[in-house]
């Protein structure tokens, strides 16, 4: 069974090999140490109560090797951990830098080019990348597994990853600082693409090819997809079950009742304007929370969650 | 005098008021006994409905705010209520005074308002957690301010309790320095009281700065100045400084006494001398002082600077040196002895194990670069798990079966104690190591819901609990119904203080103060080694 997850950055072997090193040096001295337990139990085992037993109170020689050998192996290892990790916390020459926001619980994405994304951060493979990142709120840390890297995230200063993809694919990233209820939903993916592919998503060609064949599936359909990946997910739920937000079960159509006493059925009108300006009708008994969805999704993908929606009765 | 004396102490006075004020070390010991006995069965349900949670990703029994308030109630309760105060207030009071020769504590009845300030403290602490709290053990801000959480109350509370330890800690420094009987050099004092000071050494030194945690926080909340709150221009990253300072040495106020409950279990059922007496007695100081300067490994990922990191990694590794020298001294106390396998025996060779396996884990944790992908996943519950539970729950049941018999004059039925044993030993293998796989693979920790991936791993911990949790009601069972019959003073032939006198002592321990004339653990009589 696998215990590492998929290495796919520069820093991943290096802490590879330092897991693998003290993995080695721990199931050795497990061996060892667990073995002379189970032998002295045995050969040394109380044959009667006058068993004689010499009176050995230490040893010098033995006490210098057990002291000596782990000092030793501690300065390796901790040799091994400090060369990665300088490393590691050296930014490149040519990296490029991405702004990232952590906000209960989104995390969200803007790139020099003036794009912005919601739980989908997208780099080019074998491109050193300094992550810029703050929180809205309280304490979040990025955690990608496939690259080792991990960082906290906070209020009130800029803290900072680099890293380098070194395979196309998508990669699991995590909220590792406790957040609060939907901290285990603070999720999002890192896209690696190839140069190539980078290049046409920067360019917007590659979402333009996206929506002619998002065009072929049914809104409700692509609905369900936007559901996940711009993290509707994290707040509301789809079962009925009440979350940071409303859920979206039997939500078309039901009296909503606001904060200033008024009141609204949730028509297709509230659920634009909820979307896109969230604060403006709050619903009464949840948290002015919601970050605005203004540029993150277009018109057509407003409708298509809203026929998603209608969808969940 | 002598007359009070040929009644023991449990029979010395009956009903409430003469437990509740009692001036009596042995009785006290037992009171915390019972009262931590009373926070561990609360926390460990807690746990099994955390584990429960876990056999599905997403809700299985609770929703994801209840779930995050089971596990802020295991953690604090545990740690502050449980294991901190436990196994050093309990034992602590009841052996150290026998163990040295003296009629009680210096200060009984400060020992007394110590148990009071215990109970008041865990009272507060209680309320504080009712709030509820979600806030995870560590009340790391800003998001414990934000939430609603009463971080003053739960501050005060750990403050209550930790007045508690600073006086039980004083408690015991000055009784060990004045009331060692003749002979009692500190060269013959048995390791369980060499443990026990470097204990109330931590206990007086780094309490004081909870307190000093409650003032910022109060004068952050009540006067407007910016400590921790961003919003005020303060740092959050200065509350986890201030956490850890104290929270890290008390990982050692855990695990200390423990220790020294090994070193005291070794000898015995070993019948030899402790290898390296006095390694281990330094050992044990040096773990003490090292502990103060380790706490930012804790913050590795939290935005230390770099310098800062490599600093501590450093002073961490240098805490591992003395911590192995212990084990290997303890193990090698069984070469050529004469080893008996009790149940306190079993488990002192299971905690040598298992906080082996803890301590190695910890050099994975140490090393910065794997710090970094390692860090608030579950291999970091796993090891703590490994050092907490594996090392102090471990040490301190091995301290229930064996002063078993001194504590309540009763032999209890060893057999069904090692099946309990058993239990409770692979159950507790079966719960914890698969999170240290879960943990490499990238699981974070306080995750209510997890990729379809680790449900795996998440059923077989879960099932492990179930193992674990019948090895504890067998155990309780075991304890709660002792054999028939009167224990003997000394049923292990040891050559301890402690059980020189009857089972259970008499209030006054000893009729009259004894002279020490011979080295401690001096087992061992063949001549033709030397010694």
């Amino acid at each position: 069974m696998n215990w590492l997850p998929q290495s796919a950055s520069t820093f991943a072997p290096g802490v590879d090999l330092i897991l693998w090193l003290v993995t080695i040096i721990s199931v050795l001295s497990c061996v060892l140490i667990g073995f002379l337990l189970v032998y002295f139990c045995v050969k040394y085992k109380r044959k009667s109560d006058n068993d004689q037993t010499p009176a050995i109170t230490h040893d010098s020689f033995l006490e210098t090797l057990w002291t000596v050998i782990p000092t030793i192996l501690c300065i390796v290892i901790f040799l091994y951990g400090y060369i990665y990790y300088d490393e590691y916390t050296t930014t490149p020459k040519n990296a490029v830098e991405i702004n990232v926001t952590a906000k209960q619980w989104i995390w969200s994405f803007d790139y020099s080019n003036g794009k912005k994304t919601l739980n989908e951060l997208y780099v080019p493979v074998n491109q050193p990348i300094r992550l810029v990142m703050q929180s809205d709120d309280v304490l979040h840390s990025f955690f990608v597994p496939a690259f080792r890297v991990k960082q906290d995230v906070m209020g009130n200063r800029y803290t900072y990853i680099n890293f380098t993809a070194t395979k196309e694919g998508v990669y699991d990233l995590y909220c590792t600082e406790y957040c609060g209820t939907a901290h285990s939903d603070m999720l999002g993916k890192v896209h690696v693409l190839s140069k190539a592919k980078f290049a046409s998503w920067e360019d917007g060609s590659a979402d333009k090819a996206l929506k002619a064949s998002a065009a072929n599936i049914p809104p409700a359909e692509l609905g369900k997809q936007l559901y996940s990946s711009k993290g509707c997910v994290a707040c509301h739920s789809i079962d009925g079950a009440d979350g940071v937000g409303p859920t979206w079960k039997g939500l078309f159509g039901k009296k909503r009742l606001f904060v200033d006493g008024s009141s609204a059925a949730a028509d297709e009108n509230y659920i634009k304007e909820s979307i896109l300006y969230p604060g403006e009708k709050m619903v009464e008994g949840y948290a002015p929370v919601m970050p605005s969805y203004k540029g993150l999704l277009d018109d057509s993908e407003i409708t298509a969650i809203i026929e998603y929606i209608k969808t969940l009765k | 005098m002598s007359e009070v004396n040929e009644k023991n102490y449990l029979e010395n006075g009956e009903g409430f008021a003469s437990w509740f004020f009692t001036v009596d070390h042995k009785r006290i010991g037992v009171m915390y006994l019972w009262a931590i006995a009373v926070f561990f069965i609360i926390a460990a349900i807690a746990s099994f409905l955390v584990r429960f949670e876990h056999l599905t990703p997403g809700q299985t029994i609770v929703s994801a705010d209840t779930y995050n308030v089971l596990f802020t109630l295991h953690g604090s309760m545990m740690v502050f209520l449980f294991i901190v105060p436990g196994v050093a207030a309990s034992f602590g009071n009841f052996l150290i005074p026998l163990m040295i020769g003296a009629k009680d504590v210096i200060f009984p009845k400060l020992n007394l308002y110590s148990f009071w300030i215990y109970l008041a403290g865990a009272a507060i602490f209680m309320i504080a957690l009712a709030g509820p709290a979600d806030t995870g053990w560590t009340f790391y801000t800003p998001y414990s301010i934000e939430t609603g959480a009463n971080v003053i109350l739960i501050t005060l509370g750990i403050f209550v309790l930790g007045f508690s330890s600073i006086l039980t800690g004083i408690n015991f420094i000055v009784t060990m320095h004045k009331l060692r009987a003749p002979g009692m050099t500190w060269d013959r004092l048995p390791l369980f009281c060499w443990a026990a000071y470097a204990t109330s050494l931590l206990q007086v030194l780094a309490t004081p700065v909870v307190g000093i945690t409650l003032l910022l926080l109060i004068g952050e909340r009540y006067f407007g100045l910016g400590f921790f709150d961003p919003a005020r221009g303060g740092d959050p990253v200065m509350f986890q400084h201030f956490f850890w300072f104290y929270s890290h040495p008390a990982v050692y106020i855990m695990i200390l006494p423990a220790m020294g409950i090994i070193s005291e279990i070794m000898p015995v059922f070993s019948r030899k001398p402790i290898f390296g007496y006095k390694a281990i007695a330094y050992a044990s100081l040096a773990i003490a002082l090292i502990s103060f300067l380790v706490w930012g490994h804790h913050m590795f990922v939290s935005g230390q600077s770099k310098l800062v990191n490599i600093i501590f990694s450093v002073i961490t590794y240098a805490v591992a040196v003395p911590t192995a020298i212990k084990v290997f001294n303890w193990l090698w106390t069984m070469h050529k002895g004469s080893i008996e396998l009790s149940t306190a025996m079993l488990y002192s060779l299971a905690f040598i194990f298992l906080f082996t396996i803890g301590g190695l884990t910890g050099l994975f944790l140490g090393a910065l670069a794997a710090d970094v992908h390692l860090h608030d996943t579950y291999f970091v519950v796993a090891h703590m798990h490994y050092v907490m539970i594996g090392g102090t729950v471990f040490g301190f049941f091995a301290a229930l079966h064996f002063w078993y018999p001194k504590m309540w004059g009763r032999m209890f039925d060893e057999f069904k104690a090692k099946i309990a044993f058993v239990l409770i030993f692979i159950g507790f293998n079966v719960v914890f190591f698969p999170q240290f796989i879960m943990g490499t693979l990238g699981m974070p920790r306080r995750y209510f819901n997890y990729a379809p991936e680790f449900q795996s791993l998440h059923q077989i911990s879960t099932y492990g609990t179930w193992i674990i949790g019948a090895g504890f009601i067998l155990m309780l069972w075991v304890l709660m119904r002792p054999l028939p019959g009167k224990a003997p003073g000394n049923p292990y032939r040891s050559v301890s203080l402690e059980w020189s006198m009857d089972s259970p002592p008499g209030t006054f321990n000893f009729d009259e103060i004894p002279t020490i004339t011979e080295p401690v653990y001096n087992y061992g009589t063949k001549v033709e080694e030397e010694s």
